[in-house]
């Protein structure tokens, strides 16, 4: 029955194989977290985003509810419409939620934080967040610290 | 300086016909008509020679590679602090890169040179010859199951390759240099995303798989039948097939990831 | 003679790469005899098993099968021509990973739908037929050279094809294996109505068998007739051929320039 087992271990290689593969979709890319439980649009308006990019991910108190899905220029008040997918799992936000770009470490990636405030009715589908923090741009911190030494001199 | 030039414009000449000779080889073994029953079988005896014979060399050079990628990513990233972004480091290495590369040379080496030897051997021994007095083309009969095989088997290995290097850099990362568990995990996950880095590491095993098993068969098939001939067609199945892989994969990670 | 002729070759003519190998060779095998072809090493009488079989094309030229001329034919009608002919190579050719059973069937299973019983018994038979039916459960690896050569013949004749080539069958053949395979191919030519060409160096043991010889030497025919009346020619070429003299029209020395040239 040498044909049987050769059969059996080739039928073992391709399951293996698609073992890896929901491995990979599950474990290492999460594919879960998009996807099942479905989510909504939100978007804010910021004066700078500098160094956000689209994929980076949103999150409130340090948990991530969404991801950045589109980084726009508004014309009309000359600032950044940044587009997020929060999951329906988060669908708490309060009107008057805070948006802010926080920085991962100090030299990390760019995500959005959410801070939820204390009016009653939520945010809903499409609506856009105008309370903002815009990104800190090292450069200019760095200016201004320079500018400030001279002037104290 | 004559010479020189018409030493050149031979051999791009040469060159192209033995591209022809290939081409016409691989839509011969691939589009001629076929006894599929017959031809499946022969399939997948030959998914059992090169991938499931494949396997343990796949394993444990991915195991090796994910532990050392954890090992130096861990002792880079916390010079800044950011030991939790290894999960992610060695995940997107993987699939994006060394996943497809890495298993590709490696089938280059373990499989396709032993494809061209075994061809070749057959050459030399007259069975090619034999069975198309018998009136069976070994396109179709020798060398189309075997392109297949090695079509279907490496990106299976490669993903095998992928998920095995993972957890070999979980292994150093979380169980031995105290990596949190969650952070790596999740790291990982928030920066891997399946269709631009999972599937497109997919894609690239797929080119790699066509071009290194069909480098393999043409030289197998094409070679001088002396032993000096089989070890030369061998070697060079190694080296033009380790280097269209390097090659190809600048390409294909410019297409794919690159902003140009 | 022409009218029974199984193959006839007309003014072929055939180059590999520089080198001419036939300059106009023209020849005919009669059917259903055993028909030798014979001449020096490297004249390429290989090279006319293969042109016969269409695994080569001539340059310009007639090679004729039964009538069907070889280098014309599409490749399908090619390989239905190939079913009625039977090859055994130098080497035996088995194919190293199917037992010995399973080699002779396999032409009866690309080509026939016969069932397993049925394929069992004409492999059987074919095997008896060579004397080897006790090897029907080994490997090609385990028979010695001779016994490869005689699967290898019992292949050959798994479908009975009308006519068998044999590529220098006899080379390394100790006494006994060698009248071994002279007595198999002398009888399937009897038993089975064969049309039989062997290429071969052995030359007394060819001709003892053969009825017809064909000889190859510089790019040509240089005889063609019965072994009898090759033996009686007086032209100096089958002389120093059948004696096997140093010297004569076939040249001991490579063609070169002359020596004290090369030297100076």
């Amino acid at each position: 029955m040498y044909s049987r087992r050769l059969e059996l271990s080739v039928g073992a290689f391709v399951l293996l194989g698609a073992l890896c593969l929901a491995f990979l979709a599950l474990e290492v890319s999460g594919l879960t977290q998009t996807g099942d439980a479905g989510s909504y649009r939100l978007s804010a308006r910021f004066d700078n985003v500098a160094g956000l990019t689209t994929r980076a991910k949103v999150s409130a108190a340090g948990v991530t509810v969404g991801r950045v899905v589109g980084i726009r220029y508004d014309e009309t008040t000359a600032g950044a419409i940044v587009d997020m997918e929060i999951s329906q799992d988060f669908a708490q936000f309060s009107e008057d939620t805070s948006a802010s770009i926080l920085t991962a470490g100090l030299l990390g990636e760019k995500y959005i934080g959410l801070m939820t405030g204390g009016d009653p009715s939520n945010l809903k589908d499409g609506d856009v967040i105008y309370d903002t923090q815009s990104a800190i741009v090292l450069e200019e911190l760095i200016g201004k610290f320079l500018l400030n030494m001279s002037s104290d001199k | 300086m004559m010479n020189w030039i018409a030493g050149i414009g031979r051999s791009t000449l040469s060159q192209l016909s033995d591209l022809g000779r290939a081409t016409l080889i691989l839509m011969q073994a691939i589009f001629g008509r076929s006894n599929v029953g017959v031809h499946w079988r022969l399939t997948i005896d030959q998914i059992h020679v090169v991938g499931v014979l494949s396997l343990s060399i796949i394993i444990v050079s991915g195991l090796f590679i994910g532990m050392v990628l954890g090992l130096q990513g861990y002792t880079i990233l916390t010079d800044y602090g950011s030991e939790q972004a290894l999960g992610q480091m060695v995940a997107l290495s993987l699939t994006r890169e060394l996943g497809p590369v890495v298993t590709a040379l490696l089938f280059a080496g373990r499989a396709g040179s032993a494809l061209t030897a075994e061809i070749g051997l057959m050459k030399a021994t007259e069975q090619l010859a034999s069975l198309e007095m018998i009136g069976v083309d070994p396109l179709r009969r020798v060398v189309a199951p075997r392109f297949w095989a090695g079509v279907i088997s490496l990106p299976i290995l490669s993903l095998i390759f992928v998920s095995v290097g993972c957890l070999g850099g979980a292994l150093v990362g979380v169980s031995w240099l105290g990596v949190d568990s969650g952070s790596f995990w999740s790291n990982m996950q928030a920066s891997v995303d399946f269709s631009d880095d999972v599937f497109n590491g997919i894609i690239k095993s797929v080119v790699f798989a066509v071009v290194v098993t069909w480098i393999a068969v043409y030289q197998g098939y094409d070679l001088v039948p002396t032993s000096e001939g089989i070890a030369r067609a061998t070697t060079k199945t190694v080296v033009y097939a380790s280097l269209a892989v390097l090659g190809l994969d600048f390409f294909l990670t410019a297409v794919m990831f690159g902003e140009i | 003679m022409t009218a029974e002729a199984f193959v006839e070759i007309q003014d072929v003519v055939f180059r590999r790469d520089q080198r001419v190998i036939y300059d106009g060779l023209t020849a005919s095998v009669p059917r259903g005899k055993i028909t030798a072809i014979v001449g020096p090493s490297g004249t390429g009488k290989t090279t006319l098993l293969r042109l016969i079989g269409g695994q080569l094309k001539p340059e310009s030229g007639d090679v004729r099968v039964d009538g069907l001329s070889v280098q014309s034919l599409k490749r399908s009608a090619l390989f239905d021509l190939r079913k009625r002919m039977g090859m055994l190579f130098q080497s035996g050719a088995l194919f190293a990973e199917l037992s010995v059973f399973e080699n002779v069937a396999f032409p009866l299973r690309v080509h026939t739908d016969l069932d397993d019983d049925l394929i069992r018994l004409v492999v059987l038979m074919k095997l008896e037929a060579v004397g080897l039916r006790g090897a029907v459960d080994l490997m090609p690896s385990e028979l010695s050279g001779g016994m490869q050569r005689r699967v290898a013949l019992a292949r050959a004749i798994a479908l009975d094809p009308e006519m068998i080539m044999y590529d220098e069958p006899f080379v390394g053949q100790d006494p006994i294996g060698l009248g071994v395979l002279l007595s198999l191919v002398k009888q399937l030519n009897q038993a089975l109505g064969l049309t039989s060409l062997v290429v071969s160096h052995d030359l007394q043991e060819t001709l003892s068998i053969a009825d017809h010889v064909i000889m190859i030497a510089n790019n040509r025919v240089a005889f063609q007739g019965s072994p009898e009346i090759m033996q009686a020619s007086d032209d100096p070429l089958v002389q120093q051929f059948l004696h096997g003299s140093p010297d004569g029209p076939v040249r001991f020395h490579f063609p070169a320039p002359s020596l004290e040239d090369a030297l100076s």
